[in-house]
């Protein structure tokens, strides 16, 4: 095992020093990991306390969750308020990505900076200018005020991300579809879009995620009715953490887990089309 | 370039203009001018050292007598109670005994008095004559924990009173501290990950954007389960005989610095893993084989090389940090709120839209000076991974 990492004529204090680097970063992958793996097993717990030892399992909590009407009608709202806005932010981001491709105006830098600002802009700002300016027009405690601030928000990210595959795109393939007779339109959609796909999804996966966990302007935002899963996930630890919190904890856990296995799939084969598509 | 268009239309309505708007929210101030208009008049010219004149409690007692009853009396005396706590009770007091029936300056002056001895104090009528346009400071000003003495000059307010240079201090240690541990553990991470072969790596990676992905409830769940009484990082401890009785891990600073850490680890070590990544691994076996130590030879060869990462590493997190508001409020006490908590607070609980507004808008400035410096630092906009 010595032999395959370090060569023969490493001192011992190296030896040593490599040593400890390795356990320190196998704790602080530890400290990553184990405690949303340590949530996981006490959502099948009997006991109504968060507590280790287990001493014996059971589905009671997943039985509970599944039946509770707040529970299901904040992941019903997720599922409505979170797709909304990823289709919103997917279609204007990747059209300004786009448009921003290989163009050069005066104020380009400004440009971007102001369309991926929501990234920066502390969330609590954004919520509470959202807030103030929406209530006058009614679209505070609305879905369609909720939906349209968390496109905001998810935007950038596809601007960003598509952004970073158009650098992949070869600039001949355009003037191929030009010369053929195709009109930018055209071109976009036949030849643009399909070799930018995985970049597009990957965007819209990064947007899903951001509106999907969205919480602080959530609180801002939304009312009774439109209560999501962050937001009832953030009233159950602030008030009573239950083991159905840690039932719910396991099911996101495993779903953006699963996101983030496609978003990493996706980028394998971004990475493969672009260079196929050079090399050829 | 014109498919820019609609992006940058909605994010101009829906973005843009209402964090702008915060700016006119910020210093708008027109409860005084609106609710006692002819009072204004009235001290027009008074010199805020003598009596008010005569004239001014009969058009105070008219104003309040117009205003009984109606919306903006509440709105006023919500407004002159931030500058003198106890002016909502006096106002209120006032208005309980309005229509004052009165027709001249001293005879309104007697009435006045008479409800309540406050209206012969001179900052009583200052806190209105200095209102007397429909922008103010003061919301900005409060949030430095300074005002505007009847005289008009800027001084700071009394010590037991002030709050918010302590909440901007503490933001401020919260987020410098949260920033150094995530730099102290990311780099030997980011390090090692660098030194791993390429299947390795991309485990080790994953094992980084899992809890990145995983929602930040599920986290802050996760980490009261952990930090409770009898939770498992207090029974490890006493298990191994470190400790005899519970730590008190959770409201209080150190469950909001653990979570926090947690959290930001991964935005420290994907820009430093990145830079990392570009270095050359000869310069360090150059040094080594020219005759350096090799702890020499990575102190002062390796680190340099890596500065970009770790400032735009550290730039990122503290960014990120100062505006946080959701993990301490979950996992801190009242002494570990950070400023977002109060913009919150004065949003949902008092209602102080000018309070919010101001602290609010001291955030942004402060985060957008941040990111400039990010920007120049790392040569780049945000991007992700």
């Amino acid at each position: 095992m010595l032999k395959t990492v370090l060569p023969h004529y490493v001192s011992t204090t190296e030896r040593i020093w490599y040593y400890t680097l390795r356990i320190l970063c196998a704790l602080i992958l530890l400290f990553l990991v184990l405690p949303i793996l340590v949530i996981i097993p006490l959502s099948f717990s009997q006991s109504s306390l968060l507590l280790y030892p287990i001493q014996s399992f059971s589905l009671r909590w997943y039985d509970t969750l599944f039946h509770s009407s707040d529970w299901i009608r904040a992941a019903t709202n997720s599922f409505i308020v979170a797709p909304s806005a990823t289709v919103i932010a997917t279609v204007l981001g990747t059209l300004a990505a786009a448009g921003l491709h290989r163009a050069q105006f005066p104020g380009k830098g400004f440009l971007v900076a102001v369309l991926i600002s929501p990234m920066i802009v502390p969330l609590v700002v954004t919520g509470l200018g959202i807030y103030l300016f929406f209530a006058p027009y009614g679209l505070v405690n609305s879905y369609s005020g909720l939906i349209l601030a968390l496109a905001a928000i998810g935007a950038p990210y596809v601007v960003t991300t598509v952004s970073a595959t158009l650098q992949g795109l070869d600039p001949n393939l355009l003037r191929a579809s030009y010369s053929l007779g195709a009109g930018p339109i055209r071109t976009f959609f036949g030849v643009t879009l399909p070799i930018i796909a995985p970049g597009v999804i990957a965007g819209a996966l990064f947007a899903f995620a951001t509106a999907f966990d969205e919480i602080v302007i959530t609180l801002f935002l939304a009312g009774p009715e439109q209560v999501t899963l962050p937001r009832q996930m953030f009233t159950g630890i602030r008030e009573n953490i239950s083991p159905v919190i840690a039932a719910v904890a396991t099911i996101l856990i495993l779903f953006s887990t699963s996101l983030l296995l496609v978003l990493e799939w996706l980028r394998g084969r971004a990475a493969a089309r672009t260079t196929r598509v050079t090399s050829t | 370039m014109i498919l820019v268009g609609p992006l940058a239309l909605f994010l101009l309505i829906i973005f843009v203009i209402p964090i702008g708007s915060l700016l006119t929210r910020a210093i708008d101030n027109p409860e005084v001018i609106q609710t006692l208009p002819t009072t204004l008049k009235a001290l027009q010219h008074w010199d805020r050292k003598s009596t008010p004149p005569d004239t001014a409690y009969l058009a105070l007692s008219q104003d309040l007598t117009k205003a009984k009853n109606s919306p903006s009396a509440g709105e006023l005396a919500r407004r002159l109670n931030y500058e003198i706590p106890g002016y909502r009770s006096l106002l209120f007091k006032t208005l309980r005994r309005t229509p004052i029936q009165a027709t001249d300056g001293p005879a309104a002056r007697d009435a006045l008095l008479a409800i309540d001895k406050r209206w012969s104090e001179l900052p009583y009528w200052a806190a209105i004559a200095n209102n007397d346009k429909s922008w103010s400071p003061y919301y900005l000003l409060a949030s430095l924990d300074l005002k505007l003495n009847s005289k008009g000059d800027v001084t700071s307010v009394p010590p037991d009173t002030s709050a918010f240079r302590a909440i901007f201090s503490r933001t401020f240690v919260i987020s410098l501290v949260v920033t150094l541990v995530t730099l102290l553990l990311g780099y030997p991470l980011s390090y090692w990950i660098t030194r791993l072969s390429k299947r390795r790596a991309n485990l080790v990676l994953i094992c980084i954007l899992i809890p990145f992905w995983t929602s930040i409830l599920v986290r802050i769940a996760a980490w009261v389960v952990l930090l409770q009484r009898e939770g498992l990082v207090n029974s490890a401890l006493m298990h191994l005989g470190l400790i005899s009785e519970p730590l008190p891990l959770l409201f209080n600073r150190l469950g909001v610095y653990i979570a926090m850490v947690h959290i930001l680890l991964p935005f420290m070590v994907l820009p430093l893993y990145s830079v990392m990544q570009s270095v050359p691994p000869t310069y360090q076996r150059a040094a080594i084989s020219l005759g350096s130590h090799p702890f020499a030879a990575f102190w002062r060869v390796y680190v340099p090389q890596t500065y970009p990462g770790i400032g735009a590493g550290s730039l990122l997190v503290f960014i990120i940090a100062v505006g946080y508001y959701i993990t301490p409020a979950l996992l801190g006490g009242a002494g570990d709120q950070m400023i977002s908590y109060y913009v919150a607070y004065f949003t949902n609980q008092t209602t102080n839209w000018g309070m919010a507004s101001a602290l609010g808008l001291i955030l942004l400035v402060g985060t957008l000076l941040l990111y400039s410096l990010y920007r120049k630092i790392s040569g780049k906009e945000l991007t992700l991974g």
